[in-house]
Parts: C-alpha cells; sequence; structure tokens
C-alpha cells in the first residue's frame, strides 16, 4: 500500500481523504498547506502527492513546481484536487509537473478509483 | 457513488414471532401492586442510600444523586401516586432509568423481576375514575392472575410546567364553554 | 472498502465553512473600507474571499449539499471575474456579497438542521448572480445519444521526453485501459536507437512506444480519459476499429465514471451536535506533558506503595505533593482548552456596526480591544447575544445622528469601543460609547410611571442607571423612543448572570455611556464557601461573598411589610434567612447562634442567615438541568468528598426567591 500525503486547506476534506485513503490500508501524511507539504516531503518520501489548488501561503501550484523539484519527487505521481470552473489549472498544474489531477466534488470510490491509478 | 449490488432478490427472514414484539419490563412492587417499566430504559438498579434534597420542588422529588458524575434527580413513585410512605429500608430500591438523554431514577418498595410482554398482549388501562391515578400508566400486561402496571416514564418525568399546563387545559375548555 | 459514512465530516465542514464566511466578510468589509479610502491590498483581499467560496463549494458538493453548492458555484464564477479584473468591486456588489455570505449562512444552518437548505432569498440571490453572469443557458448539453456499440480501438501510443518526470507510467495507463476491455498490444518500438549505454541511461526518459488494441464496445471518451493527464506528453491516435463481430456486446466491467449530480438518498441522519471545539497544539502539548509527569509520578508513588517502610514516609510525602502539584496544573491545562479568544464574538461586530450605520444614517468609528483575551467556551457561546443587544443599543439610541453631534460640538463620528481584558480572576467587556448617555428626565418620567420610583423621589446617576434593567422597563415599546436605552435590558442582565456575572453601566448624560459585564474566567469551577443549613449543605460561590459575620440579636430591626434588616458598614442590608428560602428543616431560627454571609447579589448586598460555616474549597460545577431542571436560587450542584451531592447557591436567585416570599 502506498504512503500518500494529503494536502488541503479545508480539514473536512482533509479528513476525508484521509480516513478513505487509510480506510483502503494506505498510510497518510495530512498537511494543512503547501509549506507544510513541502516540509513533509523534504522530511521523508511519499508515493503520491494530493494537493489542493486553493490554498493560503502556498497554492497547489507553487507546491507541485517546488516538488517536482525534488529529486526525491522524481517520477513520484502529483495529483492536483481542482474543481470543474477551473479548468485552466489542470493545464496549469500540469506545466508545474502535476501527474493529473481529481475533479471536485469526488466522493470516496473515485478517489480510490484515481490512486489506484498512480498508485499501488 | 457506485450503485450497491441490488439486494432485491435477498430472502428476507421471517421477522416477528406471531405473539408480537417483545418488551421485556423490569418489575418492581410498590404498595403491594406490580409495575413494570421497559428493561431497555434501566441503567442501574441501586440501593437505597442517602440522596441530596432540592429546595424548591414538590415532595415527590426526594432529591439528587450522584451517577458517576451526573446529578440524576430521583422521584419517590409512592409519593407520586399519593400513596403515604413509611419509610427507606434494605429492600427499598432506586431504579434508575433513562428517557432520551435524560437519566432519573425511581424509589420502588423492591425489585421483582423481569416480565416478557408482548405488544400485542398489552391492555389498555381501563378507566378507573378518580379513584386511581392512570395518568403514568400506559398499560396493563401480565398473565393469568398478576397484573403488571406498565410505566409511562416520559409522562413521569415531564417538566412540572407541562403538568400543571395540562391540569389547567380542562378547566380552560370549561371556560370557553362557559363563554 | 466500498462505501464511506460521509456524514462524520459533516461537522467539521460545518465549522470550517462557518469560518470561513466570518473570514470572507472580515475581507469584504476592508474591502469595502478600501473601496472608500482605496489602498494596496484589495486583490489579496479578493482573493481571499474567492478562497472562502471556493473551499465551501468544494465541500458542499463533496458532503452532497448540493443546494449549498449550486449556490456557491454562481457565487464563485462572479467572484472569479472580479478576481480578474473582469467585474468591479464596487459598493453595490460588495453589499451583495456580504448578502450572499449570510445567505450561505443560513443555508449552512438549515443544512444541519436538516430542513430544506434553498429558500427565497438564495434563490432569489442565485438568480441574480447567475443574471449578472449572463448564464450561458448551462452547459451545452453533451451529445451522448446513439452511440452505436463499437468493436474496439487502435491506440498509437509514443510518450514524449516529459512523460515520465510527471509521475505517469505507461503501464499503469495499460492496466487502466485494460478495466475497460481486452487489451492486445500489437507493437513495441524502441524509441532511442541505437540504444544507449547502461551507464547513460536516464531513467526518467521514455524508452518505448507501443500500439495497442483495446477490444471491446467502449466508448471513446473512456479511452481519451485514460490519456487525459498525458495530454501534450505523448504523441496519440486513436482508431476506430473496424468491426469484425458486430453486434456482440463486451460486458462493460468498468464502473460508470459519471456522477449522478442528485444523491437524493444522501440524507441528514443522525444530527449529533455533541459541540467540538479547536483547541491549538501548544495546550494539547502543555497536556501531554502534564500526563507525562502525571505517569511518572505514579510509578514513583507504586514504587514506595510495594516496599513501604517508615523510612521512606518524606518520598512518599515528596510524592504526594507533586501529585498535587500535577493535578492541580493538569487541571490547569484542561480548563484552559476551554479558554477561546474572544475575537470570535468581536468579529461580528464590523459587519453589524456597518450595517446599522447604513440604516440609521450614524457614522460610527468601532474600536476593537483585547480581541485576544481568552474566555470560557460556553461564556463565548452565550455572550454573543448581549453584546450585540448592547451594540444595537449603543448605536441605535446612544450615538447621535452625525448633525447633533456636531451642534453638540463633537465630532461626527461616534467612537463605539468594545474592550476585553482579565481582571482578577474575571473577565471584563466593557462597551462604551461617547453618545448622548442616558437621559434622565425620560427614564424618571418612565419609571414613575411604571410604579417603579414615586414622583419627586431623589436619585443618584447609579440609580438612574439601574432603572434601565427593571423587567416592566423593557416590555414597553415606547420606552425605545422616550428614554434612549432600556430595550431588553433587563434580558441582556439576566442572560449574563445566567452565566454567573453581572452588567452594570455608568452614564454621563451628553457624554456616553459604559456598560461593563463581569464574567467569572471559568465557568465550571468556582471556588466556594460551603456552608450548613439544618442538616444540609449549600455552597456560596467565593466570588459573591463580601464577609461573613456573627449578629447579635439587638442588631437585627423587623421592618414594615416583614423584613429584617441588620446594620453591616453604615448600611442596612436585607437579611435572607436561607432555611426559609430552602424550606430546610431543623435549622438554626435565631439569628445569634447562626452566621450570616454578605453577598453580593449584582450590586445590592444582602445577608445570608446560615447556620455555621463548613470550609472553603474548589467545585467543580455540574449541571442540574441536564437531567432535570432548573432550579430558582440554585445555579448548579457538585460531587461533595463525600461523594454526595451538594447545591451550589444562585446568589441573585435566592434574594429574588425571598422578595417574592416576602411579597407573597
Amino acid at each position: 500500500m502506498a504512503k500518500i500525503l494529503a494536502v488541503d486547506d479545508s480539514a473536512s476534506m482533509r479528513n476525508m481523504v484521509a480516513f478513505t485513503l487509510r480506510g483502503a490500508g494506505h498510510e497518510v501524511r495530512e498537511a494543512a498547506d503547501g509549506r507544510a507539504a513541502l516540509d513533509a516531503a523534504m522530511a521523508e518520501r511519499f508515493d503520491l502527492v494530493l494537493a489542493d489548488v486553493n490554498m493560503p501561503v502556498m497554492d497547489g501550484i507553487v507546491l507541485t513546481r517546488e516538488l517536482r523539484a525534488l529529486p526525491s519527487m522524481t517520477g513520484v505521481p502529483i495529483l492536483i484536487l481542482t474543481t470543474e470552473s477551473n479548468i485552466e489549472k489542470k493545464m496549469e498544474g500540469k506545466t508545474a509537473g502535476a501527474t493529473g489531477w481529481l475533479v471536485k466534488p469526488f466522493d470516496p470510490e473515485q478517489l480510490l478509483a484515481t490512486v489506484a491509478r498512480v498508485a499501488g | 457513488m457506485a450503485q450497491p449490488p441490488s439486494r432485491g432478490n435477498r430472502p428476507v427472514p421471517k421477522s416477528e414471532p406471531e405473539a408480537g414484539k417483545l418488551v421485556q419490563q423490569l418489575t418492581f412492587i410498590l404498595a403491594g401492586e406490580e409495575y413494570g417499566i421497559d428493561i431497555l430504559s434501566v441503567r442501574e438498579i441501586r440501593a437505597w442510600s442517602k440522596l441530596t434534597r432540592i429546595p424548591q420542588t414538590p415532595a415527590y422529588v426526594l432529591g439528587v444523586l450522584n451517577l458517576r458524575g451526573a446529578i440524576v434527580p430521583v422521584i419517590d413513585l409512592r409519593l407520586r401516586f399519593g400513596l403515604p410512605r413509611e419509610g427507606y429500608d434494605s429492600n427499598t430500591v432506586t431504579v434508575v432509568a433513562a428517557v432520551g438523554n435524560r437519566l432519573f431514577g425511581v424509589v420502588a418498595d423492591s425489585v421483582a423481576d423481569v416480565f416478557n410482554a408482548y405488544e400485542d398482549r398489552i391492555k389498555p388501562v381501563p378507566d378507573l375514575g378518580a379513584v386511581v391515578d392512570t395518568r403514568f400508566l400506559k398499560g396493563l400486561a401480565g398473565d393469568g392472575e398478576r397484573m403488571i402496571m406498565l410505566l409511562d416514564l416520559e409522562r413521569l418525568m415531564r417538566p412540572e410546567e407541562a403538568e400543571a399546563l395540562d391540569a389547567a387545559m380542562p378547566e380552560i375548555a370549561d371556560v370557553a364553554v362557559a363563554a | 472498502m466500498g462505501t464511506v459514512d460521509l456524514t462524520q465530516f459533516h461537522q467539521v465542514f460545518y465549522d470550517e465553512s462557518l469560518e470561513a464566511l466570518d473570514g470572507m466578510e472580515e475581507a469584504l468589509l476592508a474591502l469595502e473600507h478600501g473601496v472608500q479610502n482605496p489602498g494596496a491590498d484589495a486583490p489579496e483581499r479578493v482573493n481571499a474571499i474567492f478562497r472562502a467560496a471556493h473551499s465551501i463549494k468544494g465541500g458542499a458538493a463533496t458532503f452532497g449539499f448540493n443546494d449549498l453548492a449550486a449556490f456557491t458555484h454562481v457565487l464563485e464564477s462572479l467572484l472569479d471575474e472580479i478576481r480578474s479584473n473582469r467585474r468591479a468591486a464596487d459598493e453595490e456588489m460588495i453589499e451583495l456579497l456580504l448578502q450572499a455570505g449570510d445567505c450561505m449562512r443560513g443555508m449552512l444552518t438549515r443544512t444541519r438542521a436538516g430542513t430544506p437548505v434553498a429558500d427565497l432569498t438564495s434563490e432569489s440571490l442565485r438568480a441574480r448572480f447567475a443574471a449578472m453572469l449572463g448564464n450561458p443557458a448551462a452547459a451545452a448539453a453533451s451529445p451522448q445519444a446513439s452511440e452505436l456499440p463499437v468493436a474496439g480501438w487502435r491506440i498509437h501510443f509514443r510518450p514524449r521526453a516529459n512523460l515520465l518526470r510527471s509521475g505517469n507510467d505507461p503501464l499503469r495507463m495499460f492496466r487502466e485501459l485494460a478495466r475497460y476491455g481486452a487489451l492486445v498490444v500489437k507493437q513495441v518500438q524502441v524509441l532511442q536507437q541505437p540504444r544507449p549505454a547502461f551507464a547513460e541511461l536516464d531513467p526518467t526518459a521514455p524508452m518505448l512506444a507501443w500500439e495497442l488494441e483495446l477490444h471491446g464496445d467502449i466508448k471513446r471518451r473512456d479511452v481519451e480519459g485514460v490519456f487525459e493527464w498525458v495530454e501534450g506528453d505523448c504523441d496519440l491516435a486513436i482508431e476506430l476499429l473496424h468491426d469484425r463481430r458486430a453486434g456482440e456486446v463486451p460486458q462493460d466491467a468498468a464502473p460508470s465514471a459519471a456522477q449522478d449530480a442528485d444523491k437524493p438518498g444522501r440524507e441528514a441522519g443522525a444530527h449529533t451536535d455533541a459541540g467540538s471545539i479547536r483547541v491549538g497544539i501548544g495546550k494539547v502539548d502543555a497536556l501531554i506533558d502534564m500526563v507525562g509527569e502525571l505517569v511518572i509520578t505514579q510509578s514513583m508513588l507504586g514504587n514506595i506503595g510495594e516496599h513501604f517502610s517508615m523510612d521512606r514516609l518524606g518520598r512518599l510525602q515528596e510524592g504526594l505533593a507533586q501529585l498535587e502539584r500535577t493535578t492541580r496544573e493538569l487541571q490547569d491545562s484542561v480548563m484552559r482548552i476551554r479558554m477561546l479568544p474572544i475575537a470570535a464574538v468581536f468579529n461580528r461586530f464590523p459587519r453589524l456596526v456597518r450595517d446599522l450605520e447604513h440604516r440609521l444614517g450614524k457614522r460610527v468609528r468601532l474600536e476593537l480591544r483585547g480581541e485576544t483575551t481568552e474566555v470560557d467556551k460556553t461564556v463565548l457561546e452565550k455572550i454573543g447575544d448581549p453584546l450585540v443587544h448592547l451594540v444595537r443599543n449603543a448605536i441605535d439610541h446612544g450615538l447621535e445622528t452625525p448633525a447633533a453631534r456636531v451642534a453638540a460640538g463633537k465630532p461626527e463620528t461616534g467612537v463605539l469601543r468594545l474592550e476585553a481584558r482579565h481582571e482578577d480572576g474575571y473577565v471584563v467587556v466593557e462597551v462604551s460609547d461617547d453618545g448622548g448617555g442616558l437621559r434622565h428626565g425620560p427614564i424618571i418620567a418612565k419609571a414613575v410611571e411604571l410604579g417603579l420610583v414615586s414622583p419627586g423621589q431623589e436619585l443618584d446617576d447609579q440609580e438612574i442607571a439601574e432603572l434601565i434593567f427593571q423587567a416592566g422597563f423593557s416590555t414597553n415599546k415606547e420606552a425605545t423612543d422616550l428614554s434612549g436605552r432600556g430595550v431588553g435590558m433587563d434580558v441582556v442582565r439576566r442572560n449574563v448572570r445566567d452565566l454567573g456575572g453581572s452588567v452594570n453601566v455608568r452614564s454621563r448624560e451628553g457624554q456616553g455611556s459604559t456598560f461593563t459585564i463581569v464574567l467569572p474566567l471559568t465557568l465550571a469551577i468556582i471556588d466556594g464557601l460551603t456552608t450548613a443549613v439544618g442538616g444540609e449543605r449549600y455552597i456560596i460561590p467565593l466570588v459573591s461573598i463580601v464577609e461573613s459575620l456573627q449578629l447579635k440579636a439587638r442588631s437585627v430591626r423587623h421592618v414594615a411589610g416583614g423584613g429584617e434588616v441588620f446594620h453591616f458598614r453604615e448600611e442596612w442590608l436585607p437579611l435572607v434567612r436561607l432555611h426559609e428560602v430552602f424550606g430546610c428543616a431543623g435549622a438554626e431560627t435565631a439569628v445569634e447562634r447562626g452566621i450570616v454571609v454578605v453577598v453580593d447579589a449584582g450590586g445590592r448586598r444582602v445577608g445570608l442567615l446560615v447556620d455555621a460555616l463548613v470550609g472553603q474549597q474548589q467545585v467543580v460545577i455540574k449541571s442540574l438541568e441536564a437531567h432535570y431542571q432548573r432550579i430558582e436560587g440554585i445555579s448548579g450542584a457538585t460531587i461533595a468528598n463525600d461523594g454526595g451531592v451538594a447545591l451550589i447557591v444562585d446568589v441573585d436567585g435566592v434574594v429574588r426567591a425571598s422578595a417574592r416570599r416576602r411579597a407573597a
């Protein structure tokens, strides 16, 4: 099972994501903003990063760019969590180095299916 | 969310025995009569212990006790039913019951039994006129000569105001008719 | 795995959404202020507002609160236009957005209550926003009709340099494809020719290209979906396979990705709002430290107990002292968890003040001080309404119109100050204004009319101020227009007293008023004086005790109407016999053999007669109402040392009850 870093400033979303992933047997670290996520990624290795786009301190796009610059993140999937009204964000995320995206709203099954695409 | 698998053709177990739903009653004795309360609402049975009296309450509210940190009121059913109270002895018990989130204790002479009552065999309380206060009973159960009066805990623990309002209602209606 | 119960995250969603709405409102007010006095940080404010709406939308959609999601969706689109400077955030827009915030707050409340969420307000606002956006009649209906069964797809796939670096993996993608149908690799092409030496091999550079066939009645967009993330990172061609076995419909094993927007089945469920609290990590760490110490102390004591001999008595005592210290610290720390900054309440006021300013044509400068002052969570929840009341009154009746202020030689803009601070064991919250103050004439006239004072009676400032807290004062609507103050002041006082506090007013006619609310720092624990009355024990909160003394029989006088008074520090104070009020049997009735505890009951001093003083201790207050009901004169109960229950006296209540007995 994968070790996953879940980044979202919304505690309810983060809880839902973490709970769902843990329920499926994954190991999950949580971070409430990009800065904290970056610190976590520098401290340990992850198999997958799920990052919300809209966050204070450091948003998901910048985070993705910063993560991609880390040697330890080479080839590690990064999925950005975005909303349908933000289609341009997907491309922005890709340019920054994201592997793909998951469109909000998503439910636990969709989350697990998407995670299964890139990890595990 | 993915469609859950259809459960349409799963065999449904035959639900209830024909006797109707079982509502087990904890029964206790009060002035020689047997009363029952739904066993699912019983939280604890305690020996009689000293209570802390609460001022400005009716006499049947004997006081409060400490139930693992919760302050729980205790009422004396004899006094509530207008029966004389001689004293409390080693048989006297306090049955702690719950209605919703609220706990309260009722003092009875002694605990008797657990009785299996079936919902469809519970009889309505007959109109006994003014002789017996039937406000707090919700039915009668029993077999043969045995009669168990099932208590309506919710009514028993209704706040005083509601009780007073109930009492006032017929008068109000009378007045309205008279006018 | 299957279904995850999402309701467990609802409470967090409500909490964070309400918080986001507060933040949104704050930013809107700052933005509005900026429109009036242009500043630099408008874009950041707009961003913050957008983020708030955005995150509420995301959560609402995720948790299936469709009305709320639909509403926030149009709001977000509008905000996006503002954010990208396609639309101006003028005062009208800000007003509208403030309304939207209120509306969402209402929708959240209704969502939580499980009642219908959309209402007339939300629907009309949503429609208005949609109209502003020039809503292009929903999304163009996607043509998904009449898709003929297909035999499959041929896929030419050649990764470019970036594909692997982005974390995508061709093999995982193939696995994904294989979920839709039978996947056959027709041809593999080695991209790097000649093959590089092992040492030069770049593991992140793609080596291979594929030609694949996917057999089955598979929708084109499903196939495209698999490659969606690598668009631009590969050369891709997807061709329809010409059918050899038409009519054969392969089993579609894949779960449909299509989402049903409406999920009526997801209902409210059990709303178990046990009340949650957000605690700073520092406080939790402090607790953990304390528990650690407790564990150490416990093991040390256990050790002493196991091999005890008298020569270890010193160590035992030391250990017990340490246990006591740690326990007290632990108690303090636990209580501190309930302490939250009063800012949570103060933050409502900028908006309220702004709205009242607009509505009443006043000019108000709101000053907030001491927002970081921490108060008990329960206080925080209950202090809001009384404060709103005071603030509303201050603006409505206290502060004058700009014209009147200028005429009175004051600056046009009135000052309304909310201040919180700690003052020896209490939280003091003050609401002061520099308005007209209490107008004595109308108040006295009203009081005379209500029979509270007799005509011609001499009253000092303090006594006049006290009048506005009288019950009758507020019930009469005319009091509002006449007196300037007095609307619901009795309610304010009652609310504050329910919290164990007091409220008083200082006022100078023409110069303004200051309402002072004094509350106990923590509600759950008080210092109490245990007294004996008959065979019973009653605890009097130490904070309300002025002094206790023994009286001589002759120092008590009977006054007309049956009351008793006694002389105390140049004053005659009413004597309240606690055994009478509480109906205690066997109590001391002779004043000279009992003890009189002089207490302060909301500014009034009275003496409570008890049999004896038993001792002083800290007690944890338990509610009587949790399982029973409110009792006049009793504020709660506590567990005594012997495991029994002791009642805590509500001094104000006792004085009220006693007054009523006398009147009866």
